[in-house]
């Protein structure tokens, strides 16, 4: 008994200065006050200059004539529209071009990856050689090495490069023929949504029977003949809607075909190719990551080596490779503000011209920030989802 | 009846289908169908691009030469032959001085030379693990050098003429954003770390806020942000230098991925550790340099060494906000009229990426060896 009232009593703190919690409250208190005054400082700052150079804050300026063009639009746009649409088809360019160079580094990062771990002596060299250029170099230096020291330096439009499959490239891009589709294209359109449909059916289906009979389906290839197979049927049924416009040759220039600016082609091949040597390094740590014993296990359970990569090792490779694989794209979506350096009308450049123009500094790098702010918190929650679908299932 | 061997018996050499050239190359290079077609693609690529480059970049380069007759073919008004590509190092030659220390004065360029022989001789004994008085090495290092590279670039004193940092250019401009930028960075990630980790909801709030919002925009944002906003953040009157403009984005933003990096080296440190200096007595700050502070950094070394390559990468950005370095002076460059060749963009650009390289593998093999060497008790 007495023991235990010993034990309830307060222990002497001796003074309240070292009362862990009087601290913190005192600290946090200090901060919130010193936050609070510097802020009002700078707002105070903010509106006094603002005022100084008759600046109206706000948003309104949205809402006004633009009056520059842009070169690359996906939308339609002339100077006549706002300052608003112009910062849209900013946004929407970053991301095109942050789409379009994500599947690209994945792909190329993928190949250099597993080719850094190949029994092959060559072709891991190569890929080390790869991987360790790109990675210690800045971005930037790449997109202006493709700018101004390869696609510059190419001939002119009267003696472009003939490609195969009708596609050219000179100092202007690089052009490849246009598919233009016709009447009843639709119908092949139609055809490819229901083959997805057919072949996730199938697959489940597939699922369903291997976990009740054991009994196996060979999913891929039926779904494989159908994504393929049923469009195909669609277009021989419509009549073959579907022509090609290919570029050509006039004496200055080439007409019509699909057009990507030398811009566009030198920030995608950069941003794609440095981050693909991130991207090898990430895959390579994933695959090792993923103990020996586990393929060693598959083999014994007499599984080929095909369906050992297929179902033991990728699966768990997956694991590792997926967190900092989001945190590669995201730095893809970043370093594509790069693109201001060549003139790529991304959303940093269009921002920064609407900026000058208006001289709304405050609003533009905020709707900067928060563009990309949304960019990355979209991607990284796509990439979560992937990642919980991935993760260990534990009872 | 048994006879049992009392001497070991001696290894007996690999078998010779194991040994020498030829198996090396069988195992490695035609191990199956599949290598065979993988070692011809390998050499394939080997042989289309190494002749190229080599053929570019050596035997018909132009080291030297007084303009861009040298480095163009007569078509162009030079004087190689048609059809001739070759790297224009006479360019990189005589523009070397710019792609140093931009318009430093040429008279004052003693001064840049000599801060860098200062920052060499303090380095390379901090790098070596042997020479003593670490700690020395380090102040003088971290703080004197800064402080007399300061005067000593900028001038003012001691009778030195000013130099003004607009007129600062090339690697110096590179060298100094970036060692400034880890000198502060990594001391700003370490307290946002522990701000995060800190039990006062205030204090953590603001930490978290600050880096994921810095984490989630590009560089060139927070670049537009110091060279756009500080300004109206300040009262009239009270003018920004731009390079400490620059200086101020390039650091906040690598303090917030520092702060991850560090923050991952607290989360590794067992609670017993925590704990045991608790119990021991120690204050937080204490606790925290005695005891958590030396494990966590030392389990994420590689992250802070990444981020040092991430950020040294990064001050090449700073041409975007008009301020040349050694990138922005290269490119500023390709616009003389006196060097305007096919060749000279490539060139000086090869050059740029070969100055970068070699700083940024340089610090990923150190940091490699630290690792090792400080490898101590994690792994067995």
């Amino acid at each position: 008994m007495a023991s235990q009232e010993i034990l309830r009593e307060e222990p002497s703190r001796g003074s309240f200065i070292n009362d862990p919690r009087i601290r913190g409250l005192f600290f946090q208190t200090l901060v919130v006050i010193l936050l609070f005054s510097s802020i009002w400082w700078i707002v105070h700052n903010v509106i006094e200059n603002l005022q100084r150079l008759h600046i109206a804050s706000g948003f309104q300026f949205l809402n006004s004539r633009a009056g520059f063009d842009i070169s690359d639009t996906p939308i339609a746009y002339t100077s006549d529209a706002t300052y608003g649409r112009a910062l849209v088809v900013g946004l929407l360019n970053t991301i095109i071009v942050a789409v379009v160079g994500i599947v690209l580094a994945t792909i190329i990062g993928f190949t250099v990856g597993i080719g850094r771990l190949s029994h092959n002596w060559l072709i891991r060299k190569i890929c080390t050689v790869y991987v360790e250029i790109f990675r210690n170099i800045p971005p930037l230096l790449v997109i202006f090495f493709w700018y101004s020291g390869v696609l510059a330096v190419l001939p002119p439009p009267r003696e472009s490069y003939h490609l195969p499959f009708g596609s050219f490239l000179n100092q202007r891009g690089f052009y490849f023929p246009r598919a233009v589709w016709g009447d009843g294209s639709w119908l092949i359109g139609a055809a490819f949504v229901l083959a997805l449909a057919m072949a996730w059916f199938v697959a489940r289906r597939a699922r369903q029977r291997q976990m009740s009979t054991g009994q196996q389906f060979p999913v891929f290839w039926t779904s494989f003949g159908l994504i393929i197979g049923l469009p195909l049927l669609a277009f021989l049924l419509a009549g073959m809607p579907l022509t090609l416009d290919f570029p050509k040759q006039s004496t200055f220039n080439l007409t019509g075909g699909f057009w990507v600016k030398p811009e566009f082609l030198s920030l995608l091949l950069a941003l794609s190719f440095y981050t693909a040597a991130f991207i090898a390094e990430i895959v390579r740590a994933g695959i090792r990551g993923v103990s020996k014993g586990q393929t060693e296990a598959a083999a014994a359970l007499g599984l080929r080596s095909g369906p050992v990569l297929r179902l033991v090792v990728v699966p768990q490779a997956m694991r590792i490779v997926i967190p900092p694989l989001t945190s590669q794209y995201l730095n893809l979506t970043k370093n594509s503000s790069l693109a201001i350096a060549i003139g790529y009308p991304d959303l940093t450049a269009t921002a920064g011209t609407v900026l000058n123009q208006t001289g709304q500094a405050v609003e533009g790098v905020f709707i900067m920030m928060i563009a990309y702010l949304v960019l990355s918190l979209v991607t990284s929650a796509v990439m979560n989802v992937v990642n919980a679908r991935m993760a260990l299932v534990e009872r | 009846m048994s006879w049992v061997r009392t001497e070991m018996a001696l290894a007996e050499p690999a078998p010779a289908g194991e040994r020498g050239a030829y198996a090396w190359v069988r195992k490695n290079l035609v191990g199956s169908a599949g290598d065979v077609i993988l070692t011809i693609l390998g050499i394939a690529i080997v042989a289309w691009i190494l002749p190229q480059v080599i053929n570019w970049a050596f035997i018909n380069a132009q080291w030297t030469g007084p303009d861009r007759t040298v480095c163009t073919t007569a078509a162009q008004g030079g004087i190689q032959p048609e059809g001739w590509t070759g790297a224009c190092w006479a360019f990189v030659n005589a523009k070397f001085g710019q792609f140093m220390f931009g318009t430093y004065p040429v008279e004052e360029r003693w001064r840049p030379i000599l801060v860098a022989i200062l920052f060499v001789a303090l380095l390379v004994p901090m790098l070596i693990p042997r020479v003593p008085r670490k700690g020395l090495n380090a102040i003088l290092l971290f703080v004197a050098l800064p402080i007399v590279a300061f005067f000593l670039l900028l001038g003012g004193v001691f009778g030195l003429p000013v130099v003004e940092t607009s007129r600062w250019g090339g690697l110096l401009v590179t060298l100094s954003l970036s060692f400034v930028g880890i000198a502060v960075s990594l001391p700003l990630g370490i307290m946002l770390a522990l701000g995060r980790r800190s039990k006062m909801p205030i204090i953590k709030w603001l930490c978290i806020v600050f880096i994921e919002t810095v984490r989630g925009i590009p560089l060139i944002t927070v670049l537009f942000f110091a060279s756009v906003m500080l300004p109206l953040f300040l009262p009239a009157g009270v003018t920004f230098d731009k390079y400490l403009r620059a200086l101020i984005g390039v650091s906040l933003f690598a303090a917030a991925y520092m702060a991850e990096v560090v923050r991952g080296g607290l989360q590794a440190i067992p609670k017993g550790q925590y704990e045991g200096a608790d119990s021991l007595g120690l204050g937080y700050w204490q606790k925290m340099s005695l005891i958590v502070l030396p494990q966590a950094l030392k389990l994420v070394i590689p992250g802070i060494v990444n981020t040092f390559i991430g950020m040294f990468k990064d001050t090449s950005l700073v041409l975007i906000i008009s301020m040349f370095d050694l990138l922005g002076v290269v490119k500023q460059n390709f616009a003389d009229a006196n060097w305007a060749t096919p060749q000279t963009a490539k060139s000086g650009l090869i050059f740029a990426a070969f100055v970068f390289w070699l700083f940024c593998f340089g610090m990923s093999r150190y940091s490699m060896y630290t690792e090792r060497r400080l490898d101590t008790g994690y792994k067995r």
